[in-house]
């Protein structure tokens, strides 16, 4: 389904440095509920996040630097099952009123999944809505209304390619399929390094040759993501929405997949790209920081560049947004006013400063005065230029409709593999996709 | 006697059913009416039959039939006849009974998202001991979990080692409830093992075949956890069963469509095991 | 010594199957355990090959202090919500199960194939989360551990049943009624007489449903959430995310939450040996 990870990267926790995140679990009797501090004043709010350790480093560090600044108000931190288990859990808890006080959740469809205008506090009043960048606050905003606030930084789809390799044989980063599949070509010839890197043993990896290749969608075709939401367009009848399968088949067909391409897991794919054994790996920049945690030489060995498409003008990258924090309409008096200051601190400078103390950047900030520490790794550095150039990139179709179906991984991984033709997944995708937007009782379908 | 006098109170019933009625039953209920609606958990809207049409039209359905009912009936079969066997052997004396109990039950100890890893990894096609084990005697081994053709059954084969301990337990149990005169006296006609193995242990361990076959059978047709926890019913769609199937439409948010999948699936075992059961049941009280 | 003695005419036929069967579950069984405790003491690279092979060092101690005190000790928190919970509701399974099933059993009625049905429905339905939410609610009883225990409860009954009533048809009906000639009442009858012959099937029942309890972890989740409520499945989340796995810490964790149910069937493997039925069947 959605890429979710907790977005923000991030780092491998050296031994024993795990005792650090104190305010988390249990904590034995500590963790009182009362406050117990000296002025009787002090608000305990709850901040639910999911499990990956990326997420719980990046909040606990947000949540000491805020509170360090707001003596008055405690935050205390509680963990969910991260993809689609914390799906169930997040809509049960809104549909139960149970949700704690403030929660950080996926941006765009999943969003919409939620109910916003029933179950959370609308955040429009807000001084700080004006430093969020609009392709964000798109992707937060039910019926004119702005609900959320970013929790980290943007992501890239694209190609992460080795560069040593690319060096060795003397070749260009491609601005087009043709002159992408000819570097595979050469790069097989060469021997010894996987030209494309694929993981299957996470299926979700399997999806980046269709959702990363959106911008070069948008681009043959600017009202595609209306006419899909209106059920007009379809990926097996656009022959532009086609190529991101035909894609995924051209590379299976070329033998150009690493041999263990149907078991490797993401670990195994970034290893072989830092290594430089495999030279392009289709993924999200949100990957990076972990891989360069493990391979620290992949900061500089490994660069990133936009799928390439047909026409070498339109050349550009799909962007993702980053997941954001909400606060749910249970949330009342004096722990409404701590989470709406909570998330105030999100949207400023300093709530930037303590992401990318927490992990590295992932991609630009989505608020204003917010900038990148200067030691980015190459491969987010590589994100830039697309950014800054007109046209130069579009947001994935998940945060223009609402529209997107749940099996998109599995068809992936059967077209990529050699189980299923291309037109074929393109065509089943639409069935499941149909289904998908039936049950948001969408017009037209 | 004069008075009548019940000794099987229907009180026995009550906490059961109070507990079971209102904690399972009721909800159960309440779920069945969302099966007839678009139900996003925030609202639903009522829809008739519809969910139910738009579930028999999934495309993975098919395929998630007859592997259901293959996964079924390899893990339930394979159960009755090594849990049997198993417990047979274990009952006998043999060097090292109880070493061999404690290490055939084992496994049923474990998780099953930590079975599900391990196995992963073992069955894993470049690196995995036991690909590596069969190229020492020159079998080149498919990818277990990754080959269309064994991922089902390489699921359903640690299906059983994981739940062949709980079958074996069961029958120990029924074996050693055996009356041991019955066998001293096969013994006193001159019966051999095999001779009493057919007439006394394999007739009255009925009960726990019985047992074995209903749970396992359920246990297998409803069976998803383990399957999700090593292919996520892949490669692509081809471990899929219908739980997995159910359980993805509630992944993805399709609350309604997945209730009425499970409604289906509930009539799919009733139809299989209720049959089964009274037939099995009936058997039993005729000994 | 067991009443079936099946395969020990022979000696020397016993000792070869011994043999055979003592190579294939070291085969079967115990190389997936050694490849568990081989990744659990090994260095975080080396875990990440998920190869069997010797460790390079042996890092027992530090792996163990890592994996309990991550989260903030969420390990210890897990062990003891696991074990109140477990605890509580397989008691509860038990004691109400063993009178269903025994009733059941026993008495015939018309209403008998209705029960049987139900029982089987807890079997194959699989819960609807969010009504019962709503039916916690109603009691006050949402997010309290009486409630989860309660919901455990509910969901093993079926399965408890099942075995209770098949192997109460085991006992002679005779002992019931020289019982109720004593002048037992239903309740003396049921935990005076009944009840302690069941005791092999009762501890089937409590290894396998402790066992399913103790590794819950979708129930606790919906039912009690909350990290303070944490049960030990949700320990293995400390370890493995989408972008990074330690798989030494994570095998080492799940070798920990193996430990308890370990204990708990090495205890009762003696009492499934000697808790025999037919002794007290005699003539």
């Amino acid at each position: 389904m959605t890429f979710r990870p907790g977005m923000r990267g991030a780092a491998v926790l050296a031994a024993g440095s795990l005792a650090l995140t104190a305010c988390s679990a249990g904590s034995l009797g500590s963790s009182d509920d009362s406050g117990g501090g000296p002025g009787s004043n002090t608000v305990t709010i709850t901040y639910l996040i999911g499990n990956q350790d990326q997420d719980i480093k990046t909040a606990n560090q947000l949540v000491k630097d805020f509170t360090a600044k707001n003596p008055t108000i405690t935050v205390k931190t509680e963990t969910r099952p991260a993809g689609s288990e914390g799906d169930n859990i997040v809509k049960t808890r809104l549909a139960t009123g149970d949700m704690p006080d403030v929660f950080n959740y996926n941006t765009g469809s999943l969003f919409q999944a939620i109910a916003p205008q029933k179950n959370l506090v609308p955040l429009s009043d807000q001084p700080y809505l004006k430093d969020l960048d609009e392709n964000f606050t798109k992707t937060v905003t039910a019926d004119g209304q702005v609900y959320g606030v970013p929790g980290g930084g943007f992501m890239g789809g694209g190609v992460l390619y080795s560069i040593p390799v690319y060096t060795k044989l003397g070749l260009k980063p491609p601005t087009t399929w043709a002159e992408f599949m000819a570097n595979n070509a050469k790069i097989k010839a060469a021997g010894g390094v996987a030209p494309v890197i694929q993981t299957y043993g996470e299926t979700w990896t399997s999806q980046l040759f269709v959702l990363g290749d959106f911008h070069n969608v948008a681009a043959a075709e600017p009202d595609f993501a209306d006419r899909y939401t209106k059920n007009q367009a379809k990926y097996a009848t656009s022959p532009a929405a086609l190529k991101g399968f035909e894609h995924t088949q051209a590379v299976h067909d070329a033998g150009y997949e690493n041999k263990d391409f149907a078991s490797a897991k993401l670990p195994d794919g970034l290893r072989m790209l830092a290594q430089g054994k495999g030279a392009h790996y289709p993924n999200l920049s949100g990957v990076v920081a972990n891989m360069v945690s493990t391979h620290p030489e992949a900061a500089k060995n490994v660069g990133l560049f936009a799928l390439p498409g047909d026409d070498a003008s339109k050349n550009g990258l799909t962007v993702w947004t980053p997941g954001a924090n909400y606060i749910p309409k249970t949330t009342t008096g004096d722990k409404l006013e701590a989470a709406k200051k909570f998330l105030a601190f999100f949207a400023s400078p300093e709530g930037c400063a303590s992401l990318s103390k927490a992990a590295a950047p992932t991609g630009p900030y989505a608020v204003k005065g917010c900038t990148l520490p200067d030691d980015v790794p190459q491969a987010i550095k590589d994100m830039q230029p697309y950014l800054d150039k007109e046209g130069g990139s579009s947001l994935a179709l998940e945060f223009l409709s609402p529209v997107k179906g749940p099996s998109l991984e599995q068809i992936t991984v059967e077209v990529g593999s050699g189980i299923r033709k291309a037109k074929d997944g393109a065509a089943r995708y639409d069935e499941d996709v149909k289904k998908q937007a039936q049950q948001l009782g969408l017009a037209g379908w | 006697m004069v008075r009548v006098y019940r000794p099987y109170s229907n009180w026995f019933y009550l906490p059961t059913a109070l507990i079971y009625g209102v904690l399972f039953l009721v909800p159960t209920f309440a779920s069945l009416y969302f099966s007839l609606t678009r139900w996003s958990l925030f609202e639903s809207k009522f829809i008739g039959f519809d969910n139910f049409k738009l579930f028999f039209q999934e495309p993975a359905l098919v395929k998630g039939f007859t592997n259901t009912l293959i996964y079924a009936v390899v893990t339930s079969g394979s159960k009755v006849v090594l849990g049997l066997l198993l417990a047979v052997l274990l009952t006998s004396q043999i060097v090292a009974r109880g070493y061999l109990r404690s290490v055939v039950f084992f496994p049923v100890l474990v998780s099953t998202i930590g079975i599900g890893l391990t196995f992963t990894v073992l069955m894993n096609p470049e690196r995995g001991l036991i690909n590596g084990a069969l190229s020492v005697i020159g079998i080149d081994g498919p990818g277990w979990l990754t080959d269309p053709k064994w991922a089902l059954l390489s699921v359903a084969a640690v299906d059983v080692w994981k739940g062949v301990g709980l079958a074996t337990l069961i029958y120990i149990a029924g074996i050693v409830s055996i009356p041991r005169e019955y066998v001293e006296a096969a013994r006193v006609d001159g019966a051999g093992s095999w001779e009493t193995f057919r007439r006394i242990v394999l007739p009255l361990s009925r009960p726990a075949t019985v047992t074995v076959i209903i749970l396992s059978l359920i246990g297998g047709l409803r069976s998803f956890d383990l399957i999700w926890a090593m292919t996520r019913g892949g490669p692509g769609f081809t471990s899929d069963v219908i739980a997995s199937v159910i359980y993805k439409q509630y992944q993805a948010g399709f609350y309604g469509l997945s209730t009425a999948g499970n409604v289906v699936l509930f009539v799919v075992v009733t139809a299989v095991v209720l049959p089964l059961s009274w037939f099995l049941n009936r058997r039993e009280v005729e000994l | 010594m067991s009443t079936a003695e099946l395969v020990n005419h022979r000696p020397g036929r016993k000792l070869a199957l011994s043999a055979v069967a003592i190579v294939a579950s070291v085969v079967v069984f115990l190389v997936p355990f050694a490849f568990i405790v081989l990744t659990a003491v090994k260095d975080r690279q080396q875990s990440a090959l998920l190869d069997f092979s010797w460790p390079h060092q042996f890092r027992f101690v530090q792996n163990f202090i890592e994996v309990v005190e991550a989260r903030d000790y969420m390990l210890v928190i897990a062990f003891i919500n696991s074990t109140i919970l477990t605890v509580a509701s397989v008691t509860g399974m038990v004691v109400l199960a063993a009178m269903a099933g025994f009733v059941l059993q026993r008495r015939k009625s018309r209403w008998n194939p209705f029960i049987n049905f139900l029982v089987l429905a807890g079997l194959i339905i699989p819960p609807a989360v969010v009504p019962t939410i709503w039916v916690l609610q109603q009691f006050g009883l949402f997010r309290t551990m009486p409630g989860l225990i309660l919901i455990e409860i509910a969901y093993g009954l079926s399965f408890c049943i099942l075995l209770f009533r098949a192997f109460v048809s085991t006992i002679p009906r005779e002992l019931d009624e020289a019982a109720i000639i004593d002048g037992a009442g239903p309740l003396r009858l049921f935990f005076g007489v009944i009840f302690p012959l069941l005791r092999s099937v009762v501890v089937t029942v409590v290894v396998v449903q402790s066992v399913a309890v103790f590794n819950d972890f979708v129930n606790p989740l919906y039912f009690l959430p909350g990290d303070k409520n944490a049960t030990v499945q949700l320990t293995l989340y400390n370890f493995s995310s989408q972008y990074s796995t330690q798989y030494n810490l994570l095998f080492m964790n799940i070798l920990l939450i193996t430990i308890p149910p370990l204990i708990m069937f090495l205890f009762f493997n003696r009492q499934i040996v000697a808790g025999m039925t037919s002794g007290a069947v005699k003539g």
